[in-house]
């Protein structure tokens, strides 16, 4: 299997980077994830998402995600075409919503530390590896648990639980 | 080496002797809970699952309670679309319209959450059981979806952090200061990924409202659950609901913290927490003299019968709601709302001049029922102060408990009954 490369445009936020911010409550009467990624950090960056670009990097500092449980967090930052997420921790709901819809996140106190707003970074997920392309430094992250890895490869929980129901299945039989 | 409370139950569901902190585990699941802002998605994942079922019809509890009664179109298709999957599946809790409350009070009042049960939740205060000695923590929609069907999920065993809550109360502090202050001293990731077990020589004095509103609030520290150890109180409470052959686990003497922190509570006045966080804790008579545009009582933070009674006895003794402070009091549940009306306590707010509005979640996330214009300020008994949390991005909340809260509405700027 090859590795996984992603690479874009950083846009660096402090933190407590909270869900009330990454898509405010007002906007949760609906599970479209086209419609919630028109309103994504809207409270904190109203250009957020006029600037993004596909592939473009989120990199915070603490306690990314903190607050709700509300997975259109995740599934707003993904569907605006950010590719990954590093920051230095991760509020706990949000990262295990994270790890179950497939949006990449990375914990990573060197990378955060060294990387400065629009800068081009390239992340090899395979790795843990991220490379700071405009200012030519390498930078490591913590690496998955095993079991997070599962669920990863799947594609997100829901082919977790269906490989592994498939396979209870196939037991019956 | 021993076992915490959290370790025992964790391990006691998934068939171990015993479980260690950093360890996945795929335990069993006794209650999966979900809204009207969460389970319409959650739904929409476990339609995508091979499996026709849900796991238990009698252990998935749908409670519409954060846009309800149905703010706009858009929230009332959802509440349309959750119905119709209860009633193909036959589930059992499913609360809409009169019947609703906010979840949180909704599940301990009604006994469908228990001592030394796991229950997760497609809603972050899902901590709040943790009062009563379970288990309890929020997750997000793929995850119920998933325990929706299979009765299980997957949890790394958080560490734990003991809180050691010694001293007496001052007047007018409540499980609301406490847990401000302790928000206040760690900070909103001060216990991230781990379980905050509250302890120690005062615990048994707090009643059971106080504990539902200190292990509400865990998640505010970035915890994975906040616990009790249950008591004699707890014991009380839950036969009242005739709730039987509870499991009640306590900690060993020798388990493993990876913290332990005491609070001598009797330093603590008054909190209020300043925007944009809980963690900006204060003192109130710390605070410079602040005018405020509306008062909020209720949620499943503060909006119990204790809750209630505390304020409206406050109000009682200053008359009049300032004419400057909309006032809104949200009972919590419609069991609530109705001892409210029993015990003469709606009548005294509404003389006064606040507003009763029906149990729901409402302006505690901004959603209706008392939105905020710009530059309004706001003293609110619920858990969350961030921009915009409940409304405009340039208005202002300031969290506390409901003694202050209405106070703060007799003088039109932040008080302590003290001063009323």
């Amino acid at each position: 299997m090859s590795d996984i490369i992603l690479k874009g445009k950083v846009r660096k936020y402090g933190s407590n980077i909270n869900t009330d911010e990454i898509i405010p409550a007002r906007y949760l009467n609906t599970t479209e994830v086209a419609i919630l990624a028109q309103y994504c950090m809207k409270d904190i960056d109203k250009n957020f998402v006029k600037n993004v670009k596909k592939g473009d990097i989120i990199v915070a500092e603490n306690n990314f995600g903190c607050g709700s449980s509300r997975e259109h967090a995740p599934m707003a930052i993904k569907a605006t075409g950010i590719s990954a997420v590093i920051a230095n921790s991760f509020a706990r709901i949000f990262f295990r919503n994270s790890i179950n819809i497939g949006l990449s996140i990375l914990e990573s106190t060197e990378a955060v530390k060294a990387i400065s707003n629009s800068d081009i970074v390239e992340i090899n997920l395979s790795h843990g590896i991220v490379k700071n392309i405009t200012k030519n430094e390498i930078y490591k992250s913590q690496p998955f648990p095993e079991f997070m890895q599962r669920i990863i490869k799947s594609g997100g929980l829901l082919g977790y639980i269906n490989k592994k129901m498939n396979f209870l299945n196939k037991l019956k039989k | 080496m021993g076992s915490t409370i959290t370790e025992k139950i964790l391990a006691n569901h998934c068939g171990k002797k015993i479980v260690e902190a950093g360890e996945f585990i795929e335990p069993k699941i006794d209650i999966v809970l979900s809204n009207d802002v969460t389970a319409p998605l959650a739904i929409k994942e476990f339609k995508k699952i091979g499996t026709k079922k849900v796991f238990n019809k009698n252990k998935i509890v749908l409670v519409m309670d954060h846009f309800t009664p149905n703010k706009d179109i858009l929230s009332a298709e959802h509440v349309k679309f959750v119905k119709k999957f209860t009633k193909e599946q036959k589930i059992k809790h499913y609360y809409e319209g009169g019947n609703a409350g906010v979840e949180h009070a909704l599940l301990p009042e009604r006994g469908i959450v228990a001592p030394g049960e796991i229950i997760i939740g497609a809603d972050s205060h899902t901590c709040t059981y943790g009062a009563l000695g379970a288990f309890s923590t929020g997750v997000g929609s793929t995850d119920v979806a998933a325990a929706m069907a299979t009765g299980k999920i997957w949890f790394k065993v958080p560490n734990s952090i003991k809180f050691v809550l010694k001293g007496k109360l001052n007047k007018w502090v409540s499980g609301k200061d406490i847990i401000l202050y302790i928000i206040g001293l760690i900070g909103v990731d001060g216990a991230l990924y781990n379980s905050m077990e509250f302890t120690g020589p005062l615990c048994k004095k707090l009643t059971m409202a106080d504990r539902f509103t200190i292990a509400n609030m865990a998640i505010e520290a970035g915890g994975k659950s906040g616990i009790f150890i249950p008591d004699e109180i707890t014991e009380k409470y839950i036969a009242e609901k005739g709730q039987k052959n509870c499991k009640f686990y306590s900690s060993d003497r020798d388990a493993k913290y990876i913290k332990i922190i005491e609070i001598e509570c009797s330093k603590i006045s008054p909190q209020v927490s300043m925007p944009f966080l809980p963690s900006n804790t204060k003192p109130v008579e710390s605070i410079k003299k602040t005018y405020i545009d509306q008062v909020v009582i209720g949620s499943c933070t503060n909006g119990r019968i204790e809750d209630l009674r505390i304020a409206a006895s406050i109000i009682k003794k200053g008359k009049k709601i300032n004419s400057n402070v909309r006032t809104i009091i949200i009972p919590a549940t419609p069991g609530v709302y109705s001892q409210a009306l029993n015990e003469g306590l709606l009548k005294i707010f509404i003389d006064a001049g606040a507003i009763i509005s029906a149990p729901t979640c409402g302006p505690c996330l901004g959603g209706h029922m008392g939105i905020l214009a710009s530059d309004e300020k706001c003293v609110s008994t619920t858990n969350r102060n961030f921009v915009g949390r409940m409304g405009h991005t340039k208005s202002q909340l300031f969290l506390a408990s409901p003694a202050v809260a209405a106070a703060s509405s007799i003088k039109g700027y932040i008080a302590t009954p003290d001063m009323i």
